[in-house]
């Protein structure tokens, strides 16, 4: 890697309202890393969920806004840490460059000239570790080694479909394996790690995702998981929020944290990162601190 | 002093509905050099040619033009006709007013003046053409087959029972292919090892078939009538003349290792047969699992206990070389890998299998001796989920086609499942069932209602392990609802793709294969035994997934299709072929990489020794590439040449 590197950084919203954390600490990781993140100066929503409807346009256009502003900036590749993000920018600067492209009418629409090129490259930030940071590297920042803490990644369906923007084997993802091993945890590899988690359904039919909820947690847990690192921030909030609610229908389900994965790797980097926004209910975080005791905490053998 | 005649076809109202053929009549007879212009009913009926053959003879016409259908049609009528009569069929050309003319117009006026002008065309064509004289090639009495499954070895029968010498080319130690392997074949439930096997002792004693088994064709030359062949005979480390095949070599034998004939189920060791009844029933040693090198002699088990003294470990590979007229390509099929399909596991789960390892199962001397056991504990399974349309009818796993067999092998899987495991419940994933054989649909109505199985319509999304069962999550599209089942084990009708190797086969034989591998037929309804290579012809699954009933007629086809070149002292081939006019060619080599047949090759010149572009007659095809990509000019394709198209061009516009 050539040291000290610089990225644009598109956040979205969540990651300044309830994934705060998520931003801090990815933000903290990369500092350390010597990756330095220049958060576009203007942004607006990443127009959240990609639209199928392949004749109405309007729906991209938001996504658009934010490909322009990069360009305009000077950037040619620009970073995110939501998945929803990186799902909605990617698919829609596809449009861009696939065949059958919808460049035209929109810049048309815009009435922008020269109007937006389709140039710039959308990337996760988990794929930016991965090509440009060795797992060594992690390593040897790592002042709290996870020390065998099983940790299951769960991937959600937003970083691998459609498979045409996956950054991973959409059926056999294993993107975070040499990250958490670099911080000294057991990857729990699970089944349904590339499951969807029912995502805005969240909304609407919740017990249907109350229902995933359960399956997931439950795969997790029975290949032995003490913990699962996620993603995206609505995964963050079904998995972790519902939880109680799949309590009331599998009262045996034990709670389960849910962190970002970047938050495992500042907790094991020793970065200070907490913002004090976090949307977790008790039960949940009171797991989270029974799994996770200060790196010269006596009971840590027994987590072991 | 050119003689022109013209003949002008109604076709019936095919052409004289939208074409006003007495009028064109009339307006060819003006035209230069025609002496003769006439229009009738039908030009291919019997009085039709008996009428241009008279006019031929009668008006001393040296050139004549028939103004009707296509060529493709009935060219070779007419060039018949032509000769009939004393004209070179070469002079006789086709203006086609019908496809190109009538059929596509409305306006009589326009389809009229169109035609017209096709006849100027064709008129301005023929004056520059030449007479030409098709040539002789001899013919080799002799087939090679490649491949000794089932397709090959009655291909092979077929071709040797009418006194023909045939080698048979077998990649692996025995014949036998994957027929062999099957446990019962549809719809009948006859075993298929024991309607094979007589097969394949019978093809091995016939003494017009020269077997040549561990062993693959490495090269071929040359054209049809005349192939070279060149086989590359894999060391056995066993001599085929000494071993009696008594296995006393296997006992000893410290390597085990996973039987490829048992899809892996079973083990075998480094000295094997592959299966008891192999053929020939000769040992093999698996000289990559053997612990022995070309450079270090570590274990002499197996030579000790040879009585016959058989074993060798100095065995080199040999090549064959010999000439055939003809060769039958009958290359046969795998099964895609299950690792394809990540949302089914990979090949991650013991307990998922394929078609091919369920038929191992069932086989009564197979590697649980007929009994159906899960490949992970050995238990009988209480649920069994097959899935059909694995990896097939899936653009998204790069398999378009139907696999055509699976639906009905599974169906007997399922059958011969409830026969073994009676209280045992099999489920059927299927998106269609297409049993459109003799006594196919009877078969799977049966199995559908009178053996208690679950057939669900619908696609299996997800397969995962959940403790020692397998979860199977799929969608019954005829209920509308999700579906989970726990299973002890999942069968996979895996997409049925190409045998590995064919590929580079192809590129040997210089043959077609289609986007999905399989070898291109020369047409898809009126040619499907023949490859577009002239003397070689297709056989079985090597050309499209087929089963065995289809196979064997298949096979037949292509041994009838070969004996009747065979029965040819010499054959006679078409003359249209490109020539090299080597005082012009510059020798830059560029026709080689043009033609798609193989048939141009750089030569010293007779006149000069400088390398020139030189024609094979036998494998040019004559359409044209070489002479249209010819920086110089020097290439001409007879029949068609620049002279011929542009005075055609210059005519019509």
């Amino acid at each position: 890697m050539s040291e000290g590197f610089r990225v644009a950084y598109f956040p979205g919203c969540t990651l300044k309202t309830d994934a705060r954390d998520f931003e801090s600490s990815a933000l903290a990781v990369a500092r350390a890393l010597g990756i330095e993140v220049a958060e576009l100066s203007r942004w607006n929503c990443c127009g959240t969920v990609y639209s199928l409807d392949a004749v109405n346009l309007m729906p991209r256009l938001a996504s658009v806004h934010n490909l322009i502003r990069a360009e305009e900036e000077g950037f040619s590749e620009i970073m995110t840490l939501c998945s929803m993000c990186y799902n909605t920018l990617k698919q829609t600067n596809n449009l861009f460059t696939s065949k059958n492209n919808g460049l035209a009418a929109i810049n048309d629409f815009l009435c922008l000239k020269p109007g937006y090129s389709g140039r710039v490259k959308i990337y996760h930030f988990l794929e930016f570790l991965r090509e440009k940071i060795r797992p060594e590297q992690v390593k040897n920042l790592v002042v709290s080694p996870l020390d065998g803490v099983a940790v299951a990644p769960y991937y959600g369906c937003l970083l691998l479909r459609p498979k045409e923007i996956a950054i991973d084997d959409p059926e056999k993802p294993e993107i975070l394996t040499p990250i958490l091993s670099a911080l000294g945890a057991k990857v729990i590899d699970f089944p349904l790690n590339n499951e969807c988690c029912g995502a805005y359904q969240t909304a609407m039919h919740q017990e249907a995702v109350v229902r995933r909820t359960y399956r997931i947690i439950n795969s997790a847990q029975s290949e032995g998981a003490d913990m699962i690192a996620v993603s995206c921030p609505l995964c963050h909030y079904n998995l972790s929020a519902l939880q109680g609610l799949v309590r009331s229908t599998h009262p045996g389900l034990k709670a389960m944290p849910i962190l970002y994965f970047t938050e495992v790797m500042a907790r094991a980097m020793g970065l200070d990162y907490r913002t004090g926004v976090r949307v977790i209910p008790q039960d949940v975080a009171a797991a989270e601190a029974r799994l996770r005791p200060s790196p010269n905490d006596p009971g840590r053998e027994a987590v072991k | 002093m050119t003689r022109l005649g013209v003949f002008i076809c109604h076709c019936g109202k095919n052409i004289a509905r939208t074409v006003d053929t007495e009028a064109l009549r009339e307006k060819a007879a003006t035209l230069p050099h025609v002496v003769l212009a006439k229009d009738y009913l039908y030009l291919c009926s019997k009085p039709g040619q008996t009428m241009i053959a008279d006019d031929i003879r009668e008006h001393h016409l040296d050139r004549v033009l028939v103004a009707a259908c296509s060529p493709r049609l009935h060219g070779k009528t007419f060039a018949q006709t032509a000769q009939r009569a004393g004209l070179n069929p070469y002079l006789l050309d086709m203006a086609n007013i019908r496809e190109q003319c009538s059929w596509v117009h409305i306006d009589g006026a326009e389809g009229t003046e169109k035609a017209f002008s096709i006849i100027k065309g064709g008129l301005g064509r023929l004056l520059y053409a030449e007479p030409l004289e098709p040539f002789q090639s001899p013919v080799t009495k002799r087939v090679l087959v490649i491949g000794g499954g089932i397709a090959g070895i009655q291909a092979a029968l077929d071709i040797a029972n009418s006194g023909y010498e045939v080698y048979l080319v077998e990649k692996l130690p025995s014949l036998g292919g994957h027929m062999a392997q099957l446990g019962e074949t549809f719809p009948t439930l006859d075993c298929s090892s024991c309607i094979l096997t007589p097969k394949m002792v019978e093809v091995s004693q016939n003494e017009h078939v020269h077997l040549l088994s561990y062993s693959e064709v490495t090269g071929i030359e040359g054209n049809i009538g005349q192939f070279q062949v060149t086989v590359r005979l894999r060391p056995r480390y066993v001599d085929e003349t000494l071993c009696t095949g008594c296995g006393d070599c296997v006992p000893t034998c410290p390597v085990v290792v996973p039987n490829e004939f048992d899809q892996g189920l079973g083990a075998r060791k480094a000295v094997y047969l592959p299966f008891p009844q192999a053929v020939p029933a000769v040992y093999t040693i698996d000289w990559d699992a053997c612990l022995n090198t070309d450079k270090l002699i570590i274990c002499e088990n197996c030579y000790k206990n040879c009585e016959a003294g058989a074993i060798n470990f100095l065995m080199e590979p040999q090549e064959k070389m010999f000439e055939v007229g003809a060769v039958v390509l009958a290359t046969g099929y795998e099964l895609m890998p299950v690792a394809h399909i990540g949302e089914y596991g990979g090949d991650g789960y013991e307990d998922v299998i394929d078609g091919l390892q369920f038929e191992r199962m069932l086989s009564a001397s197979g590697p649980t001796g007929g009994v159906v056991r899960r490949p992970s504990d050995g238990r009988i399974p209480q649920n069994v989920v097959f899935v059909q349309c694995s990896g097939s009818r899936d653009p998204e796993h790069g398999i378009p086609y139907c696999s055509k067999v699976c639906c009905m092998y599974t169906a007997k899987h399922a059958l011969l499942y409830k026969h073994a495991v009676p209280d045992g419940q099999a489920y059927v994933f299927y998106i269609d069932i297409r049993a459109a054989g003799k006594g196919h649909e009877e078969f799977v109505q049966k199995v559908m209602s009178e053996e208690r199985i679950l057939y669900l319509r619908g696609k299996v999304s997800k397969i995962f392990k959940s403790g020692a069962k397998l979860v199977v999550w799929g969608a019954d599209t005829l209920s509308g609802r999700q579906v989970e089942i726990e299973a002890d084990l999942v069968v996979l009708a895996m997409a049925v793709i190409p045998s590995s190797g064919s590929q580079k086969l192809a590129r040997t034989l210089h043959i077609a294969s289609d986007l999905s591998g399989f070898f291109s037929e020369a047409h898809p309804k009126l040619r499907p035994l023949e490859s577009n290579t002239d003397g070689i012809f297709l056989a079985g699954a090597a050309q499209f997934a087929k089963d065995i009933t289809d196979t064997v007629s298949q096979a037949t086809g292509a041994a009838g299709k070969a004996l009747s070149l065979l029965a040819n002292d010499f054959i006679k081939l078409e003359p249209t072929i490109s020539g090299v006019e080597e005082g012009l060619c510059r020798g830059c080599g560029l026709c080689v990489s043009i033609c798609p047949f193989g048939a141009v090759k750089m030569l010293p010149s007779t006149r000069t020794g400088a390398m020139v572009a030189g024609i094979n007659p036998i494998l040019c095809k004559g359409c044209g590439l070489c002479a249209a990509g010819c920086l110089s000019g020097a290439i001409t394709l007879k029949g068609s040449s620049f002279k011929q198209i542009f005075a055609q061009l210059e005519e019509m516009v």
